[in-house]
């Protein structure tokens, strides 16, 4: 294999990486307030609103039935003017967003619901506000639950990142969908794969181990 | 606490009136509560004096927890009024977290925070709702702590505890807000036999130092050695109460009766 293989391969998985950090930050950010405010408006929430309840669910629930490939092709208007063009690594970023947000919300939204409802009405009864509780121990007690979310989230972007390639999205799901696909160069559709499968893992691995050890509830 | 004017034999009457008045912390004024057509509470009232340990006892289902729990609005009552210091407690106010503050409640099942170790868990409620000066409420934790006996766990995490363990720091937990009364709610039913005692010691004690409690139980040997006044509770209504060794020894209702009965055995 030339050089230049190896070296398309390497930015590869820079762009691969900031594509799934980039989209899990990012969608995050709007996620993670996202859910929250499902989980407090819900019925049992701190705060039940149905109405706004009902709103985000409907939203979440569309654009969560919209399958990405189609999604990527959606939003090319939207990148375009967002980011100034549609394909490259940066645009590809926008429609991950847009699939993960949701889906982050719903993540976050089980993840708090799981939080024994005893112990929120322990703070409820020490006079604590919503937001103290929101903070000091929805989040501190659901943090477990809220990385194996985040390692889930970053796997399945990962994957959604790859499968951009077919657009043009770049990183190693376009080097794969150009070369392997397109040229016929198995080899280098093989190397693209068992990358993505040890990036995969790498994550898979460290998100579980960090969880496991912030977990003080069992041994 | 007295009124001013209380050395003047004249207005004795009237005084005693007001110092009981006034030393009434709480005051539940018929309240109901339904769960669709299910009665829990019917046109319930109790009133609870400053230092006085009131006893619930009942059959299972009778509505003494969700008393309990309508008293800080954890259940929203239906009808009636429950005052906390002669002000009403409104479950929709601004204020009710502040109103929270001065209730604190031990729940059976302890709801202790289990990703908080035992001295995160004591400290948390003063500083971020009492804005107390951390070092001070840590200070008070441990001195708390070491009066339960505990002092020895206060980095562990709540699941290296054992149930007893655990109830007393849920104890202590409560008592660092210094709340004007306290609820206990059924705090030992969780617990193995030889861990009740260690509980209702500590609870005793709080009694001792004139502690106003309102105590829901099911081990009468503990409500008779606490209680200041003993409230019999069945189909959410009170049907007999009084102090504690006319309640045990001589009930007057055939229900309190049959209630006591099923606790003895021959």
């Amino acid at each position: 294999m030339n050089e230049n293989v190896i070296a398309m391969l390497i930015s590869g998985i820079g762009e691969t990486l900031y594509m799934t950090l980039g989209s899990v930050i990012i969608g995050y950010i709007i996620g993670l307030p996202l859910g929250i405010l499902l989980y407090v408006s819900g019925k049992n929430g701190l705060r039940p609103c149905m109405p706004l309840y009902r709103a985000l669910d409907f939203i979440c629930n569309i654009i969560r039935s919209i399958p990405f490939l189609i999604l990527l092709i959606l939003l090319i208007p939207f990148t375009r003017l967002l980011v100034g063009q549609s394909y490259g690594s940066t645009a590809t970023i926008v429609p991950l967003v847009v699939c993960a947000a949701p889906y982050i919300a719903r993540v976050v939204e089980a993840s708090l619901t799981d939080v024994d409802a005893g112990v929120i009405e322990a703070a409820k009864a020490m006079g604590a506000s919503n937001m103290q509780i929101i903070c000091k121990v929805l989040l501190v007690e659901a943090k477990t639950s809220l990385i194996t979310g985040f390692t889930i989230t970053t796997g399945l972007l990962l994957g959604y990142s790859a499968m951009s390639g077919t657009v043009g999205g770049g990183g190693l799901g376009d080097i794969a969908v150009r070369y392997g696909y397109y040229r016929w160069q198995t080899d280098i559709m093989v190397i693209t794969v068992i990358l993505l499968i040890i990036i995969f893992q790498i994550i898979q691995t460290a998100g579980m181990k960090i969880s496991k050890k912030l977990d003080h509830r069992k041994r | 606490m007295l009124s001013p004017y209380c050395d003047s034999p004249a207005n004795s009457l009237v005084c005693k009136e007001w110092v009981i008045k006034m030393n009434e912390i709480l005051n539940i004024n018929g309240i109901s509560k339904k769960y669709g057509d299910l009665v829990v509470l019917d046109n319930l009232s109790l009133k609870v004096k400053s230092g006085e340990v009131v006893v619930i006892v009942g059959p299972s289902g009778c509505g003494k927890s969700t008393l309990l729990r309508c008293i800080n609005a954890l259940e929203i009552i239906d009808d009636g009024e429950v005052a906390l210091d002669g002000k009403a407690i409104n479950p929709h106010d601004k204020n009710l977290s502040k109103v929270r503050e001065k209730i604190g409640m031990v729940f059976q099942s302890y709801e202790l925070f289990p990703h908080k170790t035992i001295l995160q868990n004591l400290v948390l409620a003063p500083v971020r709702v009492k804005k107390m000066n951390r070092k001070e409420a840590e200070k008070e934790a441990l001195h708390l702590l070491e009066r339960v006996g505990l002092l020895s766990k206060k980095d562990n995490y709540p699941r290296q505890l054992s149930g007893g363990q655990k109830q007393r720091v849920a104890i202590v937990r409560a008592l660092m807000m210094n709340p004007e009364i306290l609820l206990m709610d059924e705090i030992t039913a969780a617990l193995d036999p030889e861990m009740v005692r260690e509980v209702l010691e500590v609870v005793l004690d709080l009694a001792k130092e004139g502690r106003t409690m309102i105590i829901v139980t099911h081990e009468l040997q503990f409500a008779k050695a606490a209680a200041d006044r003993m409230v019999f509770i069945d189909g959410g209504r009170i049907i007999e109460e009084g102090e504690p060794k006319e309640f045990f020894e001589n009930p007057k209702t055939e229900r309190l009766k049959k209630f006591l009965h099923s606790f003895t055995y021959e």
